[in-house]
C-alpha cells in the first residue's frame, strides 16, 4: 500500500493503444472452413479451448500444409471482455506462416509484448495477463490435434503461474535458496502470483492444479524433514550437534541423558529422585521444568545446592542458556 | 456522441436543486454547528430542516434518531460491529443472520465477524431474487443478535418483503437491520410501517452528494458507538457535522420523494421500454420479476457476449452501464447473483446492469437500444460460443 494504491484506477485506462485497437477492431476474427483449406491446399484444424461458464472461451482455426507443417491461414473465435479479444487477435497473427512446432513456442507473454505501445509499458493491467494465456494454450490445443498427441507433450515442465510462466520446480528451488516463509515472498522473488493472482490460493479466478500456498507448506515441510534428516546423521555419525540448533524432542533427550547419566544415581543414593516436567524456550533461555520426589522434596539443597549442581550440570554438558525451575 | 448515463446505482448525479441548497453553508455559512457564536449557530436552521425532511421522506417518529454518518458503509459496520459489541462479546448471542446477496459492506464486515466466532448464516435467494420471511424465520435461534437484509437488491433491484420479514423478527423478538440504499429514493420507504430496528442508507444513491450517508435507529435501540469524541448527533456519532453534505441529502430526500411516483411512472416506462427492446434480441434475458423490482433497475443476461466486452462496446459509444462479473476481478468466478437465481453456468458472465434516474430521458433510452442491438451484433459476430452469421454487406 502506498499512495498510488489509495485511489483506485480503471483497468481500462491501463490497456495499450494497440489493446484498445485491437478490441475494437480485431483482424484475424471470424472462420476457416473445409473449402478455405481445399482452396489452399491443407488441412483444416479447429482448437477449442476454455468454457463460457468460466468467463473466457477461444476457438482457434488454423489451414496447415500437412508436407511443410507451415501454418497457411489461421483465425479466431472469442467469447470473452475485451482483452481475450485482442490477445487472441494478436497470438492468430503471430500464428501465421510460421510452422506448427514454431507456433507452438509462442508463449502468452510474447503476445503480451507484441500487444505494447512501449516496449518497457505492460499492454494490459497484471489482473488482465490470464486473458493471454487462454491464446497461449489453444495454440498447444490446435497442435495437439495436428500432430494427434496429447497437449501435455508440449509442456516441459509443469507451470504453476501461468501469466508469468514460472514452474514448480523454479518455485521450490527459490524457497529452498532463500529461505522464504511467505507467498510475498515468493512472488517478490520470481513474480509467479503477481498477475491474476489465480495460483496463490484456491477460489481465485480460476481452478490450478497447483497452488503457492500449497507449494510453500509442502517445500517448507520437505526443508524441515530435510534439516531433521541431516541432524539424525550427523549424530548416528558421531558428530556433535548443537544443542541450541536441535530439536525440542532432540533437546529434551540430551537433558534427560545428562541427568541420567551424571545426577541422577547421586539422588537415588539419598532416597530421592526427580522427573522432568517440561523444557519451554524462552527467547535466548531453555527453561526445564523439574519435580522433585521422594527424598529430595522438601530437603533443604533442593532450591540450593542440588539444584545448582544440576543446572550447572546441564550448563557444562549442553548449554549456558539453560534454567533449571524445580515446581 | 450521446453520452448517457445507465450506471445511477453505483451513483447519480447531484440534482441542481440539491447543490443550490448546498451552496451557502459551503462560503458563507460555515461555522462548526457545536460553536456557541453566530457563525456556529447560523447553520441550525438549516440542519433542523435537513432533519425534518429527512424524518418526514422515511416516516420516522420524534422519538426515533437519524443519525448522519459519512456513507452507508459506515452505517453497515456500525450496526454488524456494534451488535456483536452489545450482544455477542458478552455471550449472550452467538449468531447474525443474511443473505448470500447483500453488497460487500455488510458481506465483508460478517465475514470478518466470524473469524471472530461468530455464527453467520447467509441464506439464498430464491429464483426472484429474494428471500422470503419463511426461511429467514427457519433460521432464527434464541442465540441469534440480529437479521441483517437489504430493502432492495442493487445488481437485480429486486424488492425484499422488509415488512413481513420484520414481523418475523419482532415474533421472535430479533433485532432487524436493512441497508436501504437501493430502495430510498426508488420506491416508497417507511421505517415506522416497516417496522425495522435499523436502516442504512446513503445520499449520492438518490441525487445527494457523496460522503454523506445515514443509520435510523428506531426508538429505545441501544447501539455503541464507534466514533467518540465531541459528542456531536447526541453523542451517537462523533465528528463536526457535514453541513452542506447534511443540508444537501435533506434536500435530496425531500425532492426524492417528491418525485417518486414520477419515478414509478416515468422511470418505470422508460425501464420497461429498454428492457422489452433488449429481450427481442434472441437469446436475451432479465432477472427478476419486473413489479418486484425498483423501476429504474434491470440485469439482462445476453448468451455468448461476456459482460464486460459489452460494457466496453456501451462505453465507445458514451453509454455508462456495469456488471457484476468483472473477468479482472480476483475472486469472482461469476456474478454470485446470476448464480443465486440460478441462472445456467453460461449465463453467469454475460450480466450487465442497466440502472437509469429521473434524468434519464427517451432519446437516451432510444439511442441505448440501437448502441445494444448493434454491440449485441458485434460480440456475437465474434463469440466462440455462440453460432450466429451476421448479415453480409448488400445481401
Amino acid at each position: 500500500m502506498a499512495k498510488s494504491d489509495l485511489i483506485g484506477g480503471s483497468i481500462w485506462e491501463e490497456y495499450s493503444q494497440k489493446v484498445q485497437d485491437l478490441m475494437n477492431n480485431p483482424r484475424n476474427q471470424g472462420e476457416l472452413t473445409e473449402e478455405d483449406a481445399k482452396r489452399l491446399g491443407g488441412e483444416l484444424i479447429v482448437a477449442d479451448f476454455g468454457a463460457e461458464s468460466c468467463g473466457d472461451a477461444v476457438r482457434l482455426y488454423w489451414i496447415v500444409d500437412p508436407k511443410t507443417d507451415k501454418i497457411l491461414d489461421a483465425k479466431f473465435k472469442s467469447f470473452g471482455c475485451g482483452t481475450a479479444i485482442a490477445s487472441s487477435d494478436t497470438m492468430v497473427e503471430l500464428c501465421k506462416g510460421k510452422t506448427v512446432d514454431e507456433a507452438v513456442k509462442i508463449t502468452n507473454i510474447d503476445v503480451e509484448k507484441a500487444m505494447r505501445d512501449e516496449p518497457d509499458t505492460p499492454a494490459v493491467p497484471p489482473q488482465k495477463m490470464h486473458c493471454s494465456v487462454m491464446a497461449y494454450d489453444v495454440i498447444k490445443k490446435a497442435a495437439s490435434l495436428y500432430k494427434g498427441v496429447d497437449m501435455e507433450s508440449f509442456e516441459e515442465e509443469i507451470i504453476v503461474c501461468e501469466c508469468a510462466r514460472v514452474s514448480l520446480s523454479t518455485i521450490k528451488e527459490v524457497i529452498k535458496l532463500n529461505d522464504l516463509k511467505t507467498v510475498e515472498e515468493i512472488t517478490d522473488y520470481t513474480k509467479a502470483g503477481a498477475f491474476c493472482k489465480s495460483c496463490i490460493r484456491p477460489g481465485g479466478h480460476e481452478e490450478r492444479e497447483y497452488y503457492l500456498v500449497d507449494i510453500l507448506e509442502q517445500t517448507r515441510k520437505e526443508m524441515e524433514e530435510e534439516k531433521l534428516k541431516e541432524q539424525a546423521d550427523k549424530q548416528a555419525s558421531g558428530e556433535e550437534v548443537p544443542f541450541k540448533e536441535m530439536t525440542m524432542v532432540q533437546k529434551i533427550k540430551a537433558i534427560d541423558k545428562v541427568i541420567d547419566e551424571n545426577i541422577r544415581q547421586y539422588l537415588i543414593m539419598d532416597g530421592g529422585n526427580m522427573e522432568i516436567l517440561d523444557v519451554k524456550e524462552n527467547g535466548e533461555y531453555t527453561d526445564v521444568y523439574i519435580r522433585y520426589l521422594g527424598a529430595c522434596s522438601g530437603c533443604a539443597s533442593s532450591s540450593t545446592g542440588t539444584l545448582y549442581a544440576i543446572e550447572s550440570t546441564l550448563k557444562q554438558k549442553l548449554d549456558p542458556n539453560i534454567r533449571v525451575l524445580p515446581i | 456522441m450521446m453520452k448517457v448515463y445507465l450506471d445511477n446505482n453505483a451513483t447519480t448525479m447531484v440534482d441542481p436543486e440539491v447543490k443550490a441548497a448546498m451552496d451557502p453553508y459551503v462560503c458563507e455559512i460555515y461555522g462548526n454547528p457545536n460553536s456557541l457564536h453566530d457563525f456556529g449557530t447560523a447553520t441550525h436552521p438549516a440542519l433542523r430542516k435537513a432533519m425534518d425532511q429527512m424524518y418526514e421522506a422515511l416516516g420516522a417518529r420524534d422519538e426515533d434518531d437519524i443519525v448522519v454518518t459519512s456513507c452507508a458503509t459506515e452505517s453497515n459496520n456500525w450496526v454488524l460491529k456494534s451488535v456483536w459489541l452489545d450482544l455477542i462479546q458478552n455471550g449472550e448471542k452467538d449468531h447474525i443472520i443474511t443473505t448470500e446477496v447483500e453488497h460487500p459492506s455488510v458481506t465483508a464486515v460478517c465475514r470478518w465477524l466470524e473469524s471472530r466466532g461468530v455464527r453467520v448464516t447467509y441464506l439464498p435467494v430464491n429464483a426472484d431474487g429474494i428471500v422470503e420471511a419463511h426461511t429467514v424465520r427457519d433460521f432464527i435461534t434464541d442465540k441469534t443478535a440480529l437479521v441483517s437484509v437489504m430493502w432492495a437488491n442493487n445488481e437485480t433491484g429486486a424488492v425484499f418483503p422488509i415488512e413481513q420479514i420484520a414481523e418475523v423478527c419482532k415474533e421472535k423478538g430479533v433485532l432487524l437491520h436493512t441497508d436501504g440504499v437501493q430502495a430510498v429514493g426508488k420506491i416508497p420507504v417507511n421505517v415506522t410501517k416497516a417496522g425495522v430496528d435499523f436502516m442504512s442508507f446513503s445520499a449520492h444513491k438518490f441525487h445527494g452528494p457523496k460522503g454523506v450517508g445515514g443509520l435510523y435507529i428506531r426508538g429505545g435501540r441501544s447501539l455503541t458507538s464507534l466514533l467518540h469524541g465531541g459528542e456531536q448527533m447526541g453523542g451517537r456519532r462523533s465528528g463536526t457535522l457535514n453541513v452542506p453534505g447534511i443540508v444537501g441529502m435533506g434536500k435530496a430526500m425531500e425532492l426524492a420523494n417528491y418525485y417518486l411516483r414520477f419515478e414509478e411512472q416515468h422511470v418505470r416506462r422508460l425501464r420497461d421500454k429498454l428492457e422489452d427492446a433488449i429481450l427481442q434480441i434472441p437469446d436475451t434475458y432479465s432477472v427478476g420479476p419486473r413489479d418486484n423490482r425498483t423501476p429504474n433497475t434491470v440485469l439482462v443476461s445476453v448468451r455468448g457476449v461476456e459482460g464486460e466486452a459489452m460494457l466496453w462496446d456501451l462505453n465507445r459509444a458514451g453509454i455508462a452501464a456495469s456488471t457484476g462479473s468483472a473477468c479482472a476481478s480476483e475472486d469472482l468466478e461469476a456474478n454470485p447473483i446470476m448464480i443465486a437465481v440460478g441462472a445456467d453456468n453460461e449465463l453467469a458472465h454475460t450480466a450487465v446492469r442497466l440502472s437509469l434516474s429521473r434524468f434519464t430521458t427517451e432519446a437516451e433510452i432510444d439511442y441505448t437500444i440501437d448502441v445494444f442491438k448493434k454491440a449485441v451484433e458485434r460480440l456475437r459476430a465474434i463469440s466462440s460460443t455462440y453460432a450466429y452469421t451476421p448479415k453480409k454487406e448488400g445481401a
